[in-house]
């Protein structure tokens, strides 16, 4: 059977993509909750997120915390950016509506990657010493790894104290359970919109970063799958719900790690299948997800 | 249904298809045949998207199991033994006709689209765009580890040229007519019904999800059928053939067109098929400042798709139809189209 050993790396594997995972549920989970719009170009703020750290890393000095946070604050008004163009001249047409104009930004948005920067792959590599495995006990990892899971985790926790301890964030919640009601109660929507939009983007640039590191490389579509991926897992944790967001990317990620891991390797290329057919899975047994918000549930 | 009118269109179509098969050279043909090939695509996606009101984005995935299917099945016996050798031997020794394999393409994509709508159909909301584009990432990692059959990432090349412009016609006049006698009949009404609201629909006794998924079934049908059109007419296919740019330019096309509305599928698919070929020969000779365009096209189509959605969210027919009678008669052509057009 399995080595000890083996199964705590695969545990440490599951937590870092689990990680990626749940940073991008977040963001969709958190507009969907709000506007029900499966957001399709969120995937490619994934991407954007990852270029701008590339860009950063080759070509200035600033330390690597910076080609985290820069990116964030870009990202995060790129989604600002996006919401108000594209997004808040559709409020009230129907939800379809919305779905379209996603497709339409997300084939915008990797297009003119395509154009400003070709779609060849690039290398993303970071310093040496980030990326070398360090033996700790049982399990061996990268200081990445372990950096970039306590900083999404640390972020998570900032997010939570920001919609359970601060007013935006009460309303934002408000919002989500009924749109209409907030609304009446005196809630700037827009307002609230544009921070859902602010959070999500700036998560998901961080997920960007992390996500070109595991894998090295990044090119205009990689941010597809992720987004794809990270709707599976709101949907498992129940879309709409924040925690379930968080449930969600970190179950995905576990289940993905250890069907690849604990399954004969022939069907390590049925990976993302897999995913997919857990998401029919759970929309069979469990359609609302593992923590339903109340307004999934009445609707 | 076969009236004289309707013996009269055909024949005019099957002239001008005519008179194209001798004028046009094999380059023009082809994307005559890419358009026809479109125009199945848009009319399947609108039964789900336009009349039922769900929103499919598998399309992608149909297409690519009609598409294997018939290849699958048309290769010759000879080449099939080179190319998988690993086959089961009752396959290997199969070689039928094109009509009746792109029949069976069909009819598995319309199965694999039942499987999906099982856990989907019975949900609210748009849960089905996510789970048909998951449909897409499983078929092709289907295709790429299924090396045995599908021959992985190399893909089948070589296929017959079956499809030509009477054939892609033949089967969009197919796909028109059974959409249209589909949408027309009480099925129809009752998915329309589902549109403007399930709740009202269930109330008077409409089973929904049955519905619902009737158009899906229906709708990847053709899709399967339209992807063995199109294998055949490219005659090379590879897991890669069927991403998830085809889902969005037949989305393009329908929304172009206007979704509920048949001949606003017809228009918005030869619509979107000539002009992004006419931007692409533009778009290669572009460049700024010596940094080529590439990507261009895409993103004008892309733009368009959002501007639409803001300024004329009801496409360019909005749920109407062009009765062909119309053109040649103002007045009875009012009255169709005020009978037509949906409450919405």
């Amino acid at each position: 059977m399995y080595s000890l050993p083996y199964i705590a790396q695969q545990i440490v594997n599951g937590l870092n993509l689990g990680s990626i995972y749940a940073l991008v549920a977040i963001g969709l989970t958190i507009v969907y909750g709000i506007l029900r719009l499966i957001n399709f170009a969120h995937g490619d703020l994934v991407m954007v997120g990852a270029y701008l750290a590339l860009a950063l890393i080759l070509n200035t000095a600033l330390p690597l915390g910076a080609a985290v946070l820069v990116p964030m604050i870009v990202v995060g008004g790129v989604g600002i950016l996006v919401e108000r163009l594209a997004y808040r001249p559709l409020r009230g047409a129907p939800e379809v509506a919305m779905l379209i104009t996603s497709l339409a930004v997300s084939s915008i948005i990797q297009n003119g990657t395509v154009m400003s920067l070709s779609a060849q792959p690039r290398a993303f590599r970071l310093p040496a010493d980030l990326i070398a495995q360090q033996q700790v006990g049982v399990v061996s990892f990268s200081t990445l790894e372990a950096i970039s899971v306590s900083v999404a985790i640390g972020l998570m926790a900032l997010l939570t104290v920001f919609v359970t301890r601060t007013r935006v964030g009460v309303a934002m919640r408000a919002c989500a359970e009924n749109l209409r009601a907030a609304r009446l109660m005196g809630i700037d929507i827009n307002q609230v919109i544009a921070y859902a939009f602010a959070i999500g983007s700036a998560l998901a640039a961080v997920a960007g970063f992390m996500w070109a590191g595991r894998f090295g490389s990044i090119e205009p579509f990689m941010g597809f799958l992720p987004g794809l991926k990270a709707f599976v897992a709101a949907v498992i944790g129940g879309i709409g719900s924040i925690p379930g967001a968080m449930l969600g990317g970190y179950l995905l990620g576990f289940a993905e790690i250890f069907f690849v891991g604990f399954l004969p390797p022939e069907f390590s290329g049925y990976r993302d299948a897999f995913v997919f057919g857990l998401l029919l899975l759970v929309l069979l047994v469990r359609p609302r997800g593992l923590l339903p918000t109340t307004a999934e549930r009445e609707g | 249904m076969l009236n004289k009118n309707t013996l009269l269109y055909l024949a005019v179509l099957a002239a001008l298809l005519f008179a194209a098969q001798t004028l046009l050279n094999d380059y023009y043909q082809r994307i005559l045949a890419v358009v026809a090939i479109n125009i199945i695509l848009t009319l399947s996606l609108n039964l789900t998207n336009g009349f039922v009101g769900d929103f499919s984005l598998g399309h992608a995935a149909f297409m690519a199991i009609g598409a294997y299917t018939s290849a699958v099945l048309t290769l010759p016996v000879a080449s099939k033994a080179t190319l998988m050798p690993d086959l089961p031997p009752w396959l290997g020794q199969l070689a039928v006709p094109f009509l009746v394999a792109t029949i069976v393409g069909g009819v598995l994509a319309a199965f694999v689209a039942m499987i999906v709508g099982i856990p989907v159909l019975r949900l609210r909301g748009h849960y089905l765009a996510v789970a048909t584009l998951g449909l897409m990432v499983i078929v092709r990692a289907v295709a790429i580890n299924w090396t045995a059959v599908t021959r992985g990432a190399k893909g089948i090349n070589g296929l017959p040229v079956f499809t030509d412009i009477w054939w892609a016609f033949g089967w969009a006049v197919v796909t028109g007519y059974v959409i249209w006698r589909l949408v027309n009949s009480t099925y129809g009404r009752a998915m329309c019904a589902i549109r403007e609201d399930a709740t009202a629909a269930a109330a008077r006794g409409i089973n929904v999800t049955a519905h619902r998924m009737l158009a899906f079934c229906v709708g990847a049908f053709f899709a399967g059928i339209a992807g063995a059109l199109w294998g055949h007419l490219i005659s090379a296919i590879t897991p890669h053939s069927f991403s998830f740019l085809i889902t969005f330019n037949v989305v393009v096309m329908l929304v172009v067109g206007g979704m509920g509305s048949i001949s606003g599928s017809i228009v918005g698919a030869t619509l979107m098929t000539l002009v992004p070929e006419l931007l692409r020969s533009v778009e290669t000779r572009l460049s700024l400042g010596g940094h080529p365009l590439y990507g261009l096209s895409q993103i004008i189509i892309a733009i368009t798709i959002a501007l639409v959605m803001i300024f004329r969210r009801q496409g360019l027919l909005g749920g109407r139809e062009i009765r062909l009678p119309q053109l040649f008669d103002r007045r009875g052509a009012d009255a169709v189209d005020r009978q037509a057009s949906p409450s919405a």
